[in-house]
């Protein structure tokens, strides 16, 4: 695996530290006018999602984390198992429902999302940003109430239930993004 | 991939800046001050472990000799040998606003071509030193007050210790506390300090108003001279607003065999750290053998100032174009 040293830091690299791998999301050289150089960064762990403060001297080094993301297919649900399949290789992955999280909410058949790999294992799954889902269930639409402030939880397709404005219907489609879980817009059967 | 060719910067931050520059130059010019420009480009610099002058072609050399047979030449990293020579020469008090290259500096608060403000008046000790500078900022800042913090205190207040007395091992402990015990075993004991400065003591520093530290630990002098009732400091200080570090200042060093005792032990160090080897800076030293009048003078980080009066994070935001875009 290759090794970093304090000047390939940036936001965005992957590294192994004390056995997990790591994300670094904000990296600061910090220098006083007269001292050595300073890298003062912050890095998500990738396996437990906490976020760790360290500080590193110039010149200081570390391994790079056996990280790839592919796109993969989801295929289906197996009791708490949720499996893909990479579109380029075919090799299938498992997931489990902690690794997948909040995202089972918008997982449809045959939806391509993003797949992390560590070491070859799957460590965490992001969805699409936009994804059109269709309404299973609400109560009915409040005639001639077009405010989006006015809402009411609705229940999709997957089984999620989405913070809608109180105008969308049964049987309606909608666009959410899966980053906030919002509710965007109506959408239509065909963007589904 | 498209390219962008665009400013980082606002226009209006382009107009604070240059704005910043005429209060600036009407500051020195009221005082009395000669403004000067001394040259960017050098076969010499002030030697320093941890600042990287940039090497360039030997400007008389031939372009077809590539950079092989004349040695480099220097972006000057500050312009502080060449406006000390002028000071041996018998300059009146001067200031210049130019530019500074250093290898490698790139964050928030760095970028390897910055623009230095630097002054130098004959006959101020560090006290005036530092009345000139608390005048600068107060009045760039529109500060009322400017406090002033010895360096122990400083630390003695926000880390607990008091920098001159702690033994070695117990400010290995503390440095260890930030980067792990195999890092800290690495360092120096200025180092040590220096880390303990950037994590614990800086961050807290100039927030009610801006805030100058001074007497820093003899090993740190660079180029200050030496108190002379206390051997343990130097009659170095700097500027700090909102935790960041704008100026550095010096009761000047006067001695060249001290000067040249001083950059021999960077020049060890820099081989130590397996960086380039550079020339001393012989002509500086040949003219504080002539004599170099007793005077204090500071360097301000320009662009921090406009930082600081344009009240962003980020030296990006007060440049037109910093380096990634350059």
């Amino acid at each position: 695996m290759s090794v970093y040293n304090t000047s390939d830091f940036r936001k965005g690299l992957k590294v192994q530290i004390d056995g997990d791998p790591f994300l670094m999301i904000e990296c600061n050289f910090v220098k006083p006018g007269k001292g050595v150089a300073f890298y003062k960064c912050k890095l998500r762990n990738l396996l437990k999602g906490t976020v760790l403060d360290r500080t590193y001297k110039a010149g200081q080094t570390l391994e790079g984390a056996d990280i790839t993301e592919i796109t993969a297919q989801f295929l289906y649900q197996q009791a708490k198992t949720f499996v893909f399949m990479d579109t380029e290789t075919y090799e299938q992955y498992e997931l489990t429902e902690e690794q997948v999280d909040d995202a089972w909410k918008y997982l449809k058949e045959a939806m391509e999302c993003q797949l992390m790999l560590y070491n070859n294992n799957p460590i965490a799954l992001t969805p699409p940003n936009h994804v059109v889902l269709k309404i299973e269930y609400c109560e009915p639409a409040v005639k001639g109430n077009t405010a989006t402030n006015v809402t009411k939880p609705v229940k999709v397709e997957t089984g999620a239930e989405i913070m809608c404005p109180a105008f969308v219907e049964q049987g309606e489609y909608i666009r959410v993004d899966t980053r906030t879980g919002d509710y965007l817009e109506r959408a239509k059967a065909e963007d589904a | 991939m498209s390219i962008d060719p665009s400013p980082s910067a606002t226009w209006s931050k382009l107009e604070s800046r240059a704005k910043l520059l005429r209060q600036v130059r009407a500051f020195f010019d009221d005082r009395g001050f000669l403004e000067v420009e001394t040259p960017l480009l050098a076969p010499e610099v002030v030697l320093d472990t941890h600042i990287e002058p940039i090497a360039t072609a030997n400007p008389t050399g031939d372009a077809r000799d590539a950079m092989n047979s004349s040695p480099a030449w220097f972006l000057q990293s500050s312009p502080e040998a060449h406006m000390k020579r002028l000071l041996a020469a018998g300059a009146p008090p001067i200031y210049q606003i130019s530019r500074c290259f250093r290898r490698g500096e790139l964050g928030p608060m760095h970028n390897p071509e910055f623009t230095m403000l630097e002054w130098y008046r004959p006959g101020d000790t560090m006290e005036q030193g530092i009345a000139l500078l608390a005048d600068l900022a107060a009045e760039m800042l529109g500060a009322a007050d400017v406090y002033r913090t010895s360096y122990s205190d400083a630390f003695l207040h926000h880390a607990g210790f008091d920098p001159l007395e702690i033994d070695d091992p117990s400010l290995g402990e503390v440095a260890a506390e930030i980067v792990g015990a195999e890092a800290s075993r690495t360092m120096s004991r200025d180092d040590q300090l220096n880390l303990v400065l950037v994590e614990r003591v800086e961050p807290h520093l100039g927030h009610e108003a801006p805030e100058i530290v001074f007497h820093y630990p003899a090993s740190q002098a660079a180029l200050a001279r030496l108190s002379t009732v206390d051997r343990r400091v130097a009659e170095r200080f700097e500027l700090y607003c909102q935790g960041i570090e704008v100026a550095n200042g010096y009761c000047e060093l006067l001695d060249p065999r001290e000067l040249r005792e001083r950059m021999q032990r960077e020049a060890t160090r820099r081989v130590e750290s397996g960086l380039p080897t550079l020339p001393l800076p012989e002509k500086l030293l040949a003219a504080m053998q002539r004599g170099l009048p007793p005077c204090s003078g500071v360097a301000l980080g320009f662009d921090r100032l406009v930082m600081l009066a344009a009240g962003v994070a980020s030296i990006g935001e007060v440049l037109a174009f910093p380096a990634e875009r350059a």
